[in-house]
């Protein structure tokens, strides 16, 4: 890195280093085609300038070969771009298993993290060094967008459902985040910082720092206090359908098809439940829009994945 | 020295004096220098937005503006300078000026509609400002949803009816060029013997007319949500915020090309003109404006990457993002190669055009980063992008309409600007524009996120530099200006064709007079036949 | 008979080029229209495949016959149309003008029966944003639906009115005899309006009225 005036953020993530690799291709190349054009025309502007005594003869108008040339040699460069820039994405876009899941909220103008575990955390974010790490967001209001410059990640966070990304960190110690996805009076404060630290100080940090019961166990208690309950009854005789081992199964729908019990599925099926009924259920799950925060959602989740289930790493969506 | 009346003959300029005379004109002439008017004072709002903008980014912390005013400066730059400045810039201006002159015809098709193009942004600007004015808009240009529809607290709704009226206006102009070029060009003017700035305003009719609709509906949509509270964008609802985002950015990405398709058109003239050549591979040269135009319709989602899009959708855009991009590089190296074996001028005009390719490649090629996905991750909504769109905005299409200007201007005015003067503020404006925004692809990559009136101080070197440049920028916009006005009465004499140009422009006396041409003239031959001095065509 | 001569505006240094503009010039306008009814027709598509069921339940509510019925009144207003167009195209004053006259009627009986349909819409307490009461988990969905509907039909509506009044005024000069078989041009370009308003009726008659006609 250069130092006193730096170009680059830290590298602080596995994919720091390879996003870098990408840019410095791209910015050869830019500098090489840019030093091309501009070089020629310096070129011909001064050699062809008015009066000058260069060769001017059987000056041409057309090349079909040429023209060929400067769009399949352009092309090609481009694909090898495009490969290149899309074959990183791909691996950049779906955790590995065994990622530490966190949950985190935005709302205007400030960042609510959860832990499995139990701790909570406000605009800042720790997490261990040298593991996965996969961030399950949503928002209260309006999008939002959690960029870690240090990780070279980012993803909106939208209201309505839960939108992912994953790092793993290389370096120990402290970097921006911010939001970069305007949203309101404050978006320039709606920032924090992640805090990466080696695992057993990790691990201190969980049992100790603003703990609280790990998510699973509060989402028990809402299971009860919300009558989850009375209808979920373990032994599938109830009015909902047993939840023990759904988390990351397919589920069959009333009226065909299915889908894999994703969290996207687990938080729809909560605040929304008439969009997919399980089959040979009748809708009758009263809506908890607008009676659960984020946070509570979230906690129910993690509880029914405490009961067990296949943990599919489904394609695109959030298991 | 010069004499204050320049011409004896009659002209559109003189022929009627006074306010009625100008404001009930249907000569496409005179409209056009109505246009010029007023897109300059929006240029100048536009501009100072961005200047308070760049005072508070002097230092990290918020202390000249409060974050409400600094967000609503940016969001008013932006849309002053989109839909005020650069959309009707070089067409409304330089196209309805020499449009129906290069292809031989008296007017526009519909004369009477090209007013009323007039009238119509004129009222949607005034609405628009009388909005920013008093209130403003904090939504940036780009009006997200939900928090436009549901959570801000300023003059949406008057800006989204000002950008709305102003649709119909872009839509008007497009209309009549079109109509123009197919149904009025003169005996023997075929296609192919077009010059490049019809093909170019050709090609940026078909997108305006095709795209500003889209746009239309749905601010009109944005629109009835704010004010019914429907769910349409609203996910609260049961509405998909993503749905705003495809519309929207359906207009949004053509509306760039909007922007610089009409400069690439200025650009091929000035360049055949003070190179005294032929453009090389002019079929290409035209094509490639109509790939970039039909192309330019399937590559809205790149600005869509980590919006939630499915990553099978940004793969296809990705793609296409990329081979959008080539019809560009195809233009730049053949102006590069009309400059071969030419004789090449340095007069001010194609200096603008020698910077246009310079900084257009740059901003272009760094358009293929933001293709990039798994770059585009990374530098989506920082300063990197505020770059790469102002490279080819401003260091594109400004000096693009600013050389166009001064290559017609003896045309449009029957006087030459000063010559020193003019390479003296191209000079500046070239300068101060690197300085601005060249650390800003760093800042970008940094980290710096776009629309933050406040940052952490490590950023604050480059955004001072930043500063420093747009300072220096702003007065080399102030220089044109001024020594421009100054020569409507004290500037040389300019004849009717002082670059000794082709194209069907250069045959009227300049100015020119109402109905263009005593005689519809008959072309004969391709354009720019400017091979041998001796073969000047009179 | 006296020589009938086209009035050719100055720009123009024919007839037929002044003709093949204006009709060009309204088909360029036509393509303007297409894209703006498509961007709405693109949300409705976008929020029909998302809940086709919703938007089924939510259609019940339409009155298909009253629907009907406008389709027939406009497909036979576009008969009148071209009716007229031709009579102007031959110079038959008396002709056209009755041609084009039933049309604006024809035109006048949708505007009155889609009254209708919004009045019962009112009365039902469907209107979105303005007294909106509807049963079901599925309601969000049928909002967006009904204001999709309202939003729909009611530029369709702002449109066929503005081509009610563009009628007007062709009649009117009709009527003084200002079209001949040497200049029928604004009568043709307003009946591809027209007829461009028909179709975009065509299109939304069944998408929006005709989801689950038989349940």
């Amino acid at each position: 890195m250069m130092h006193g005036f730096p170009i680059f953020p830290p590298s602080a993530s596995t994919a720091a280093p390879r996003v870098d690799a990408l840019f410095t291709g791209l910015m050869i190349m830019t500098v090489f085609f840019s030093a091309l054009i501009f070089f020629a025309i310096a070129f011909f502007a001064i050699r062809y300038r008015e009066g000058s005594k260069a060769n001017r003869d059987n000056p041409r108008s057309e090349s079909l070969p040429l023209e060929l040339t400067w769009m399949i040699v352009p092309l090609c460069i481009s694909f090898g771009f495009y490969f290149w820039a899309s074959t990183l994405y791909t691996q950049m876009h779906v955790a590995p298993p065994g990622a530490v899941d966190v949950y985190v909220v935005g709302k205007q103008w400030m960042w609510k993290i959860q832990h499995q575990q139990g701790n909570r955390e406000i605009n800042e974010l720790h997490v261990p060094l040298g593991r996965p790490v996969r961030l399950i967001m949503t928002s209260q209001d309006v999008i939002h967008s959690f960029f870690i410059p240090a990780f070279r990640i980012k993803q909106d966070v939208l209201p309505g459902r839960y939108s992912t990304e994953w790092f793993q960190a290389t370096t120990p110690g402290e970097y921006h985040f911010f939001c970069a996805q305007f949203c309101g009076t404050s978006h320039a404060s709606m920032i924090g910082r992640v805090i990466v630290m080696q695992p057993a100080e990790y691990e201190r940090w969980l049992a100790g720092a603003a703990g609280g019961a790990p998510m699973a166990t509060v989402g028990e208690g809402l299971f009860q206090q919300f009558g989850c309950a009375s209808c979920h009854l373990a032994n599938n005789s109830g009015r909902g359908p047993a939840l023990a081992g759904v988390a990351g199964s397919t589920v069959e729908l009333e009226g065909g098809g299915t889908v894999v019990a994703d969290r996207e599925y687990l938080r729809e099926s909560i605040l929304d439940p008439a969009a997919k009924v399980v089959r040979g259920y009748k809708p009758v799950m009263p809506v908890f829009r607008g009676q659960l925060s984020p946070d509570q959602v979230a906690q129910l989740i993690e509880y029914i994945r405490s009961l067990g289930g296949p943990r599919v790493a489904a394609k695109g969506g959030t298991p | 020295m010069s004499p204050h009346s320049i011409t004896t003959h009659e002209h559109y300029l003189n022929a009627g004096y006074g306010p009625r005379s100008w404001l009930l004109t249907t000569d496409h002439k005179r409209i056009a220098i109505l246009y010029m008017l007023s897109i300059t004072f929006f240029f100048f709002v536009g501009g100072f937005f961005a200047f308070l903008m760049r005072l508070e980014l002097l230092t990290p912390d918020g202390d000249l503006v409060s974050a409400e005013t600094y967000n609503k400066l940016f969001s008013m730059h932006g849309i002053t300078m989109v839909w005020f400045f650069l959309i009707p810039s070089i067409p409304s201006v330089l196209g309805n000026f020499l449009v129906p002159m290069m292809v031989g015809a008296r007017d526009v098709a519909f004369p009477r509609l090209n007013l009323l193009s007039w009238y119509i942004y004129v009222v949607g600007g005034l609405f628009t400002l009388a909005a920013m004015i008093f209130g403003g808009v904090d939504t940036g240009w780009t009006f997200y949803t939900p928090f436009s529809s549901t959570y801000a607290h300023s003059n949406v709704i008057p800006v989204v009816i000002g950008i709305f009226i102003l649709g119909f206006s872009s839509i008007l102009t497009a209309l009549n060029f079109i109509v123009t070029i197919h149904t009025m060009r003169a005996p023997g003017l075929t296609w192919f013997r077009l010059p490049l700035f019809i093909w170019a305003m050709y090609a940026t009719s078909v997108i305006l007319v095709l795209a500003t609709p889209v746009l239309a509906i749905t601010l009109a949509m944005l629109g009835v949500e704010r004010i019914f509270g429907v769910g349409i964008f609203d996910p609260a609802l049961g509405g998909d915020p993503l749905l705003f985002q495809h519309l929207f950015w359906f207009y949004s990405h053509p509306a760039v090309y909007i922007m610089i398709l009409p400069a690439m058109g200025v650009v091929s003239e000035l360049i055949t003109c003070f190179a005294r050549k032929k453009v090389f591979g002019y079929r290409f040269m035209a094509f490639s404006l109509l790939a970039i135009a039909s192309v330019g319709f399937l590559v809205w989602g790149h600005h869509m990457f980590v919006s939630g899009q499915s990553a099978y959708a940004g793969m296809v855009f990705s793609a296409l993002s990329f081979i959008v991009a080539i019809p560009s590089a195809v233009k730049v190296f053949n102006w590069a190669a009309t400059l071969y074996k030419g004789s090449i001028a340095y007069h001010t005009p194609v200096l603008y055009g020698f910077g246009f390719i310079g900084l257009f490649t740059i901003g272009g090629l760094t358009g293929l980063f933001l293709a990039s996905l798994a770059l585009d991750v990374h530098v989506h909504d920082t300063y990197f992008v505020i770059a790469h769109f102002h490279y080819i905005m401003v260091g594109g299409a400004v000096m693009g309409y600013l050389g166009g200007i001064h290559y017609w201007w003896p045309k449009m005015t029957g006087r030459m600007y000063p010559e020193g003067w003019a390479k003296f503020a191209a000079l500046v404006l070239f300068v101060g524009f690197n300085l601005t925004f060249f650390p800003q692809f760093i800042l970008g990559y940094l980290g710096m996120p776009r629309r933050y009136h406040v940052y952490p101080p490590e950023f604050q070197v480059l955004n001072v530099l930043s500063t420093a440049g747009a300072t220096i920028l702003g007065i080399g916009y102030l220089i044109p200006f001024v020594y421009l006005i100054w020569s409507l009465r004290h500037g040389k004499n300019a004849g009717r064709n002082p670059w000794r140009a082709t194209g069907l422009e250069w045959l009227t006396p300049s100015p020119p007079p109402v109905h263009n041409f005593d005689e519809i003239p008959v072309v004969t031959g391709e354009p720019y036949t400017y091979a041998g001095e001796e073969e000047q065509r009179e | 008979m006296s020589e009938e001569r086209a009035l050719v505006a100055h720009q123009f240094e024919t007839a037929a080029q002044q003709r093949s503009a204006a009709t060009l010039g309204m088909w360029v306008f036509l393509a303007t229209e297409v894209l703006f009814f498509g961007g709405m027709l693109m949300a409705y598509t976008v929020y029909r495949v998302m809940d086709g069921a919703a938007f089924a339940r939510a259609s019940h509510a339409q009155n298909i016959l009253l629907g009907g019925i406008n389709t027939a009144v406009l497909l036979t207003s576009s008969l009148t149309m071209a009716l007229g167009v031709h009579a102007a195209q031959e110079g038959r004053r008396r002709r056209s003008v009755l041609m084009l006259s039933a049309t604006m009627v024809l035109g006048a009986l949708f505007l009155g029966i889609k009254a209708v349909e919004y009045s019962q819409k009112f009365a039902e307490h469907l209107v979105p944003g303005v007294d909106f009461r509807y049963a079901g988990p599925d309601a969000g969905a049928a909002q967006i639906y009904f204001i999709l509907y309202f939003l729909l039909t009611g530029f369709h509506a702002i449109h066929l009115t503005i081509g009610i009044g563009v009628l007007a005024v062709i009649a009117f000069s009709a009527a003084r005899g200002r079209y001949t078989s040497a200049y029928s041009t604004p009568v043709e370009v307003a009946g591809l309006y027209w007829h461009f308003v028909d179709i975009v009726w065509i299109f939304l008659y069944p998408l929006i009225y005709l989801i689950q006609v038989y349940r």
